[in-house]
C-alpha cells in the first residue's frame, strides 16, 4: 500500500449528457457543495466519501466534448487539471455514444492524467444492441475500465474500488499509451517532442509530447504558458514552422484539422477493435416520443401547455407556502413585540431582522418549485427540445432556444428566474438572458399598475396594464438585438445542442437538483439579502424624529380617553400621519425629496420619488409606501379606495399622462435588492452595476419622453 | 453518389457523407468536437417546426444545429 493515509483528489470529466452529474451523486451522495471555479461562474461540484481508509474528494468537472479550450466551460476543465493535478480522473463515457465519448478521452490520454474509464447507462447500449469488449478496450487504453449505470446505482463500488486499486497500485504516472496520429504524423510528433525535451524555457512542462501537439494545433494559451522566454520560442518556432509546412504542403490542410482528423481515426480503431454492434433501431421509443413533442403544428402547444404547468406550479401553488411564511413571520414578529420592552433594538429585531429574515425566505417557495420543474424538464431530455422548438424566435433576439425558460419565469420573479439561466452553456447567453429577464413584467409590479391604472384610467385599466407588459417585451426584443451588436459582440458560439434519448428523471437526481439550487440560494444569498434588508430598514427608520410637528402621542391618547364616536378613525388617521411624518424624516425620506429635481422632469411629485426609492427593497412596496405618504397607513393595498381618491386628488398633479410615464418607470427602472444580488451572483460586480445604472436611466429618459412628449401633444 | 451539397440540403430521411467541415475557429472546432469529421455519415432527421434549426442524426446520437452551421458542412449525398 503506497499513500494509504493521503486523500485522494478525483475528478470527473466527460461529455454533456453522459451521466456524469448521476455518477458523481452516487459516489458522494448527500456529502456534496456547490463552488464556482475560481474567477469564473462556472460551477464547481465537491463531494466527499470515505471508501475502505481512504478520504476521496469528487470534483465534477463541467461536462465538455473537448479540452481546446474554446469555450469558458472545456477551460475551466483543462486549467482544472493543468493547475490542480487530481490523482486520478474518472472519465464517465456514455456507452451508447463510444466515438464522440472517446475523442475527449484521448485528449485526457495526452494529458497524461491517471484515467479510470466509466462505461455508464450501459444498459441502454445492451438495449440498443452495442457489445462493449471492456477487457480489450482496458488493455488498448491502458486503463481499468468499469461498467456502471448510474440510474439505478449499479456498478459503483467497483468504480471506486478501480479508483482505489489504480491509486494504491504504484502503478501510476505516464501508462497511457501514445496516441497514433498515423505514421507521417506520427513523425513530425516524435520529432518536435524531442526538441521540446531538449527546450530549457519548457518550464513545468510535464508531458513533452502533449506539448509538440498543442504546439502543431497552434493553441496559444497553452504554448504561452509554458514557453517562456525568448529563447525558448526562438529556439521551437524554427521547428514548429517547418513541421506546419510540411504537414500542409502534404495534407493540403490546416494543421490543427490533421490532427483532429488523426484523433478520430485513432478512436475509429479502439471502436472497431471492442465494439460490435447488430442494427437494432435504438431510439425507437425515444424516437416515437419525439415525433409528438417536436411535431410541426402540436409541437408549441405542448410547449406552451409544459411552460404553463410549470409556471402556474411555481408561482400559484407557490403563493401557498408563501402565505404560510408571511403569517409565520408576522406572528413571530407580533411575538417579539409583546415580549420586548418597546425601543430601537426591539424595533431592529421585529423590523429589520426578522423582516429581513422573511424577505430572504419568503421566495424558496418559487425556487424550489421551479427547479424541481427545470430538473424534470433537463432529466427527461424535454428542455433541449423545447431550445430546439424556441430557437427560431429567440435567435430573433439575439438569444438561445434555452432562454425562453428564464425569460418566461421572470413574469412570475426575476429572482428564480435569473437563477434558471444557469441552464445556458455559454457565458454570452447566460449574460444577455439575465439583463433581459427584468424586463419581463414580474408580478411584484401588477399591484403598482392596478393602483394607477386603475385610478387613471377606468375601464381601460387592463388594456393599459397589457401596454406595459408588451412594452417591456419590446424593450427586451430591442435591447437583445442592439447589445448583441455592442456590448456583447464577438464571434456567436455555434448553437449545436446534442438531443439525447428521452429518459425517466430519477427521483434522487431531482431532489439533489433542488436541493442545491435551494442551498446556493440560501447560503451565497441569503446573507447578503440579509444585510441589505436591515441597512434598507434602516435608511427608513434613523434619525429618529423626536419632537414631531404635533404631539401625536398626547393626541392619540387624548382621543383614546375620548368618547367621540369616530374614535379609532381619528386615532388611525392620527398615528398616519405620525407614520408620514416619520418616513419623510429618515435618510430615505430625506433621499426622496433630494432627488426631487430629478423627477419633477418627468412628473413626478417627491411622495413617487419615495416610494420609487422604497421599492427598491420590494416592487411591490411602492404601493404600501405610497399609502404611508399620503398619510393613509402601511396596511393599504392597490385596491384600496382611499389611496385612488388621495391619488385622483388634482392637488397632487398626477394626470393620467404622470401615471402612465411612473408605470413605464416602475417596469423599467432598476429591480429590487434580491434580483440585483441574483444578477451578482450569476453574472458578477461588473454586470451587476451595469444593469442598476443602464435601467435607471432608461426608466428615466422612457418617462421623461412619455410625460414631455405627451405634454407636447397636448395630453395631460 | 450525387454532387457535393451543404448538410443543410440534405431531404429529411436522406443520408450524407462529410466531406470537409468549412468555418474557422470556435465554429469549426465546436463542429469536429461534436464528431463532424470528413468521412463521419449523417442522416437528415428534420428541421424544427420554424425551418431552423436542424436535427440531425449521426453516430449514435442526435444534434441540433441552425442552418447557418449547417451550411458549413459539406456532404456527398449517400443512396442507399
Amino acid at each position: 500500500m503506497v499513500d494509504a493515509a493521503h486523500e485522494i483528489k478525483i475528478a470527473l470529466a466527460g461529455n454533456p449528457n453522459s451521466g456524469k452529474t448521476s455518477i458523481f451523486n452516487c459516489l458522494t451522495g448527500a456529502h456534496q457543495r456547490v463552488a464556482n471555479f475560481p474567477g469564473v461562474t462556472v460551477e464547481k461540484r465537491i463531494g466527499h466519501k470515505k471508501y475502505k481508509g481512504h478520504d476521496i474528494t469528487f470534483i465534477d468537472l463541467p461536462g465538455t466534448y473537448s479540452l481546446t479550450a474554446y469555450s469558458l466551460d472545456e477551460k475551466v476543465a483543462r486549467d482544472f487539471i493543468i493547475n490542480e493535478k487530481p490523482d486520478l480522473i474518472i472519465n464517465v463515457i456514455d456507452s451508447g455514444n463510444l466515438e464522440r465519448s472517446l475523442y475527449l478521452t484521448t485528449q485526457l490520454m495526452e494529458m497524461g492524467v491517471n484515467l479510470v474509464i466509466d462505461l455508464n447507462m450501459w444498459d441502454e447500449a445492451v438495449e440498443n444492441g452495442i457489445e462493449i469488449d471492456t477487457e480489450k478496450m482496458s488493455l488498448l487504453l491502458r486503463a481499468p475500465v468499469v461498467k456502471t449505470i448510474a440510474n439505478r446505482n449499479q456498478g459503483i463500488d467497483k468504480l471506486l474500488d478501480a479508483c482505489v486499486d489504480l491509486y494504491t497500485c504504484g502503478c501510476r504516472d505516464g501508462i497511457s499509451p501514445p496516441i497514433s496520429y498515423g505514421s507521417q504524423l506520427d513523425d513530425i510528433v516524435t520529432g518536435l517532442t524531442h526538441h521540446v525535451k531538449r527546450c530549457p524555457g519548457c518550464r513545468g512542462c510535464h508531458n513533452p509530447r502533449w506539448m509538440a501537439i498543442k504546439l502543431l494545433e497552434g493553441d496559444k494559451e497553452i504554448t504561452s504558458r509554458y514557453l517562456t522566454g525568448k529563447e525558448a520560442y526562438d529556439m521551437l518556432s524554427g521547428k514548429v514552422n517547418e513541421s506546419l509546412k510540411h504537414i500542409k504542403s502534404t495534407t493540403e490542410q490546416d494543421p490543427e484539422i490533421v490532427i483532429t482528423e488523426g484523433r478520430y481515426g485513432y478512436v475509429a480503431g479502439i471502436i472497431r477493435e471492442v465494439m460490435r454492434r447488430s442494427e437494432i433501431d435504438r431510439m425507437k421509443i425515444s424516437n416515437q416520443v419525439d415525433q409528438l413533442l417536436t411535431h410541426k403544428i402540436l409541437g408549441y402547444p405542448i410547449f406552451l401547455i409544459l411552460m404553463w404547468l410549470i409556471f402556474q406550479a411555481t408561482f400559484r401553488i407557490g403563493e401557498y407556502p408563501m402565505h404560510w411564511i408571511e403569517a409565520g413571520v408576522s406572528a413571530l414578529q407580533d411575538i417579539m413585540v409583546s415580549i420586548l420592552p418597546k425601543g430601537i433594538w426591539a424595533d431592529m429585531i421585529v423590523d429589520g431582522i426578522i423582516g429581513g429574515v422573511g424577505s430572504v425566505i419568503v421566495f424558496l417557495p418559487n425556487i424550489v418549485i421551479l427547479f424541481l420543474g427545470i430538473s424534470l424538464l433537463e432529466d427527461s431530455g424535454y428542455m433541449s427540445r423545447a431550445a430546439f422548438l424556441m430557437d427560431r424566435p429567440m435567435h430573433f433576439m439575439g438569444l438561445h432556444g434555452k432562454s425562453f425558460i428564464p425569460l418566461l419565469m421572470g413574469f412570475g420573479c426575476a429572482v428564480p428566474a435569473i437563477m434558471s439561466t444557469r441552464t445556458l452553456e455559454s457565458q454570452r447567453d447566460r449574460i444577455l438572458t439575465t439583463l433581459l429577464t427584468p424586463f419581463m413584467s414580474c408580478s411584484a409590479r401588477l399591484p403598482v399598475y392596478i393602483l394607477f391604472a386603475g385610478a387613471f384610467f377606468g375601464i381601460h385599466a387592463g388594456n393599459v396594464i397589457f401596454s406595459i407588459y408588451l412594452l417591456g417585451i419590446a424593450t427586451a426584443v430591442v435591447l437583445g438585438k442592439v447589445f448583441k451588436k455592442t456590448i456583447l459582440s464577438g464571434e456567436d458560439i455555434p448553437f449545436v445542442m446534442e438531443l439525447p434519448p428521452y429518459r425517466w428523471p430519477t427521483v434522487r437526481s431531482v431532489l439533489i437538483h433542488m436541493w442545491e439550487r435551494t442551498q446556493i440560494y440560501l447560503r451565497k444569498m441569503g446573507g447578503v439579502i440579509l444585510i441589505a434588508s436591515i441597512i434598507l430598514w434602516a435608511l427608513g427608520y434613523f434619525p429618529r424624529k423626536e419632537t414631531f410637528d404635533v404631539d401625536y402621542d398626547a393626541m392619540i391618547i387624548q382621543a383614546e380617553q375620548s368618547a367621540l364616536p369616530d374614535k379609532d378613525e381619528t386615532i388611525a388617521s392620527l398615528k398616519a400621519e405620525q407614520a408620514s411624518e416619520i418616513l419623510g424624516y429618515s435618510y430615505i425620506g430625506r433621499l426622496g425629496s433630494a432627488i426631487e429635481p430629478f423627477v419633477t422632469p418627468i412628473g413626478f411629485n417627491w411622495q413617487m420619488g419615495v416610494s420609487l426609492i422604497t421599492g427598491f427593497v420590494a416592487k411591490e412596496v411602492v404601493v404600501s409606501s405610497m399609502g404611508v405618504l399620503y398619510q393613509l397607513g402601511a396596511d393599504i393595498d392597490e385596491k384600496s379606495n382611499s389611496l385612488i381618491a388621495a391619488l385622483q386628488d388634482p392637488e397632487k398633479g398626477i394626470t393620467p399622462l404622470v401615471a402612465y410615464a411612473f408605470m413605464v418607470f416602475v417596469l423599467l427602472y432598476t429591480p429590487c435588492i434580491v434580483s440585483i444580488l441574483a444578477i451578482r451572483r450569476e453574472i458578477g460586480m461588473r454586470w451587476m452595476w451595469f444593469a442598476v445604472v443602464f435601467q435607471l436611466i432608461l426608466a428615466w429618459l422612457a418617462a421623461f419622453i412619455i410625460y414631455q412628449g405627451g405634454r407636447l401633444i397636448g395630453l395631460g | 453518389m450525387g454532387e457535393t451539397m451543404n448538410l443543410g440540403q440534405l431531404k429529411p430521411g436522406q443520408k450524407g457523407r462529410v466531406i470537409r467541415v468549412g468555418g474557422y475557429g470556435a465554429i469549426r472546432r465546436r463542429l469536429y468536437d461534436l464528431g463532424l469529421h470528413s468521412g463521419e455519415t449523417v442522416q437528415m432527421i428534420k428541421a424544427a417546426p420554424l425551418k431552423d434549426p436542424l436535427e440531425i442524426s449521426f453516430g449514435n446520437g442526435h444534434i441540433s444545429i441552425r442552418r447557418s452551421e449547417a451550411a458549413l458542412v459539406f456532404v456527398d449525398p449517400v443512396t442507399e
